[in-house]
């Protein structure tokens, strides 16, 4: 069977293999556009300034400029300066990228008071675990409801989706008025941007249990809270396990605005921190960091799903979790100044 | 009615005769069903009055958009009346109960549940105590074939093998009346012939009355006390006749006199106007090439 084929499965043997293209083809780009003199490089790494007095070894200039001093260097019978392409700092070469990552754990923080890149990453996930679970105790109960009773969801969901649309970084100032500067109101900043659209993708799910289940127990003689605990919640239960897992991506987004209110802290704040000493590479590496964790935790939760839900089959979706871990590296690229374009 | 009754063997007519005499189970009443769809309003059932006896089996047959879903399922309390009404037991219907059983024609097991579990569903329902509900359900399912199966769950069985448990599933919750809507519909026409049989089978040990929807005639024909034909556009009664093939049957019956004879009755109502003659199809390939090879 070709390996193209339309809405087909490729043989199990290829399936792995995709996976790695999956990662190793973004990386060759990465690393062609790096190392590759004539791709890109825009710029000029000056190794030699000559007799330019305003140069110095290590400075990068525009392709253009370094051309018209060299230029201006020769027709003046003086000693031009030399330099090699180089791209701009703010895209490191994988190497350099590599040795950050390994790097980061093992360096102490520039500043005294400033934290070790795990501990940033403990106080992030701690921000993520309780905004999450706290969304997840509410919100999963009422869109269970809505999702069952109609009345109740019309009385509910168009009030969740008024709120729905207010940027959650919005309600920052507010949040450290009421909680305070450390952790709760990153938490609750959390809560805020996850709890709204976990209500309603819930109740979403939860309607679409097939109708003839519902119906088959009525005439089995189920009641109302039977049909709600015996048949919607187990019947729905496999597709809100993958909504929640879905939804942690959502909630790395308002992660990232959440941990510059109040006190800066967390894997954001080492970030800001490293690209303000332009150390662009740490930055990469905190950011590779997140979507490790995010690929790790959707497969956990994933392979624990699969267990779960045996008797759903669902098979476990590699395409997905790299969805995921894109989803989670970009939210860490907005910057905190601008309200989420999301929600 | 037009249509002559078909005649019956004086054996079959003593049946029918004790038949009758049996109470009613089942009445319908002046019922009439009408719903709102994207062609405006529909009328899928209009002044069906019907009376069914104690363990008959009556089957429900007629072309597609004849109602005869929506009767099985207005008997069944899923779908609210326009007027008239349903006595079950001399009760009306207002709501789904365990009274009456339902087999569906899509598979509607709980995947998350066991077999014996799906079984006892109806019996946990009525608040029945866990260890002689669960001996029931293995009961049941024994009965239908499936005992060693009671700790499988529905993914691992086949198509046949599911409507057997629903049809457990049905008779565990203890109901006066079994409604099936083309429960064999999905099936291979080799599942659905074995299928037949063992529903007989089921029928015979169980104290049940049967209301079988179906869009086959033969099928009717095989398991039917009585066939109610129903006309579409608006759904109505054209015949509720009684079927002269003696019992028991089985697949050996289909070339009986009587077993034709219903058959050409049934397709005389289903299909009353002969097919157009191929030669006045303006389409003129097709004459040319019955020309051609005949």
């Amino acid at each position: 069977m070709p390996l193209l084929s339309v809405r087909r499965e490729p043989p199990a043997r290829y399936r792995w293999l995709l996976w790695v293209v999956a990662f190793a083809l973004p990386l060759v780009v990465w690393s062609a556009v790096s190392y590759v003199p004539w791709l890109w490089h825009p710029q000029v790494l000056v190794t030699d300034p000559g007799s330019v007095s305003w140069i110095q070894p290590g400075l990068r200039l525009e392709r253009a400029d370094f051309s018209e001093q060299v230029a201006q260097a020769t027709a003046a019978n003086l000693v031009p300066p030399r330099g090699e392409p180089a791209n701009p700092l703010y895209l490191p070469p994988p190497h350099a990228v590599g040795r950050a990552l390994y790097g980061a754990f093992t360096t102490a923080p520039r500043l005294k008071g400033d934290k070790w890149l795990h501990e940033s990453l403990v106080m992030s996930i701690k921000t993520i675990f309780y905004g999450f679970l706290l969304s997840s105790v509410f919100a999963l109960p009422l869109g269970i409801i809505c999702g069952s009773y109609p009345a109740l969801s019309r009385m509910t969901e168009p009030f969740v989706d008024f709120v729905r649309y207010m940027p959650a970084p919005a309600f920052g100032a507010l949040m450290v008025a009421i909680f305070g500067i450390h952790l709760e109101p990153k938490v609750a900043i959390v809560f805020l941007g996850t709890f709204f659209t976990q209500v309603l993708v819930t109740a979403g799910t939860v309607r679409r249990v097939d109708p003839a289940l519902i119906e088959a127990a009525q005439t089995l003689g189920a009641k109302r809270g039977h049909l709600v605990r015996r048949v919607i919640l187990p019947a729905s239960l496999p597709d809100l396990y993958n909504d929640t897992r879905i939804l942690i991506g959502c909630a790395w987004t308002y992660l990232v605005v959440a941990e510059v209110v109040g006190v800066s802290s967390g894997i954001t704040f080492f970030i800001n921190q490293q690209a303000k000493y332009r150390n662009f590479d740490n930055v990469y590496a905190a950011i590779l960091i997140i979507g490790f964790i995010g690929l790790a935790t959707d497969q956990l939760l994933s392979f624990i799903g699969a267990r779960l839900f045996g008797w759903k089959l669902t098979r476990r979706s590699r395409l997905r979790a790299l969805l995921g871990w894109l989803f989670s590296a970009r939210n860490v690229l907005y910057s905190p100044g601008k309200p989420s374009a999301k929600s | 009615m037009s249509h002559p009754p078909l005649a019956q063997s004086p054996a079959v007519a003593a049946r029918f005769a004790a038949l009758h005499a049996r109470p009613i189970i089942l009445e319908a009443e002046h019922l009439t069903c009408e719903f709102d769809s994207e062609r405006g309003r529909v009328t899928a059932l209009r002044d069906i009055n019907v009376r069914i006896h104690r363990r008959e089996i009556v089957c429900v047959i007629g072309p597609s958009g004849c109602g005869k879903s929506t009767f099985a399922r207005v008997i069944a309390g899923l779908q609210p009346v326009s007027a008239g009404r349903i006595l079950v037991d001399g009760k009306p219907v207002t709501a789904p109960g365990p009274d009456r059983g339902m087999v569906f024609q899509g598979y509607t097991l709980f995947p998350w549940l066991t077999l014996a579990q799906n079984v006892r569903f109806g019996l946990d329902m009525q608040g029945r105590a866990q260890s002689p509900a669960d001996a029931e359900a293995r009961q049941w399912l024994d009965l239908v074939g499936l005992g060693k199966f009671a700790d499988s769950f529905p993914h691992q069985l086949s198509g046949g093998m599911k409507q057997r448990v629903a049809i457990a599933r049905a008779l565990a919750a203890g109901p006066k009346i079994l409604l099936m809507d083309e429960p064999f519909g999905a099936l291979d026409p080799n599942t659905r012939a074995q299928m037949q049989t063992h529903l007989m089978e089921i029928w015979r040990n169980v104290d049940i009355t049967i209301v079988f929807i179906t869009h086959d005639m033969d099928e009717a024909i095989l398991l039917a006390d009585r066939i109610l034909v129903l006309k579409a556009h608006p759904g109505e009664v054209i015949d509720f006749l009684e079927v002269p093939v003696p019992r028991p049957r089985s697949l050996a019956q289909f070339n009986t006199p009587e077993f034709q004879a219903t058959r050409r009755h049934l397709d005389a109502l289903i299909h009353p106007t002969p097919r157009t003659p191929s030669e006045h199809l303006p389409i003129t390939r097709l004459t040319q090439v019955g020309d051609d090879v005949e």
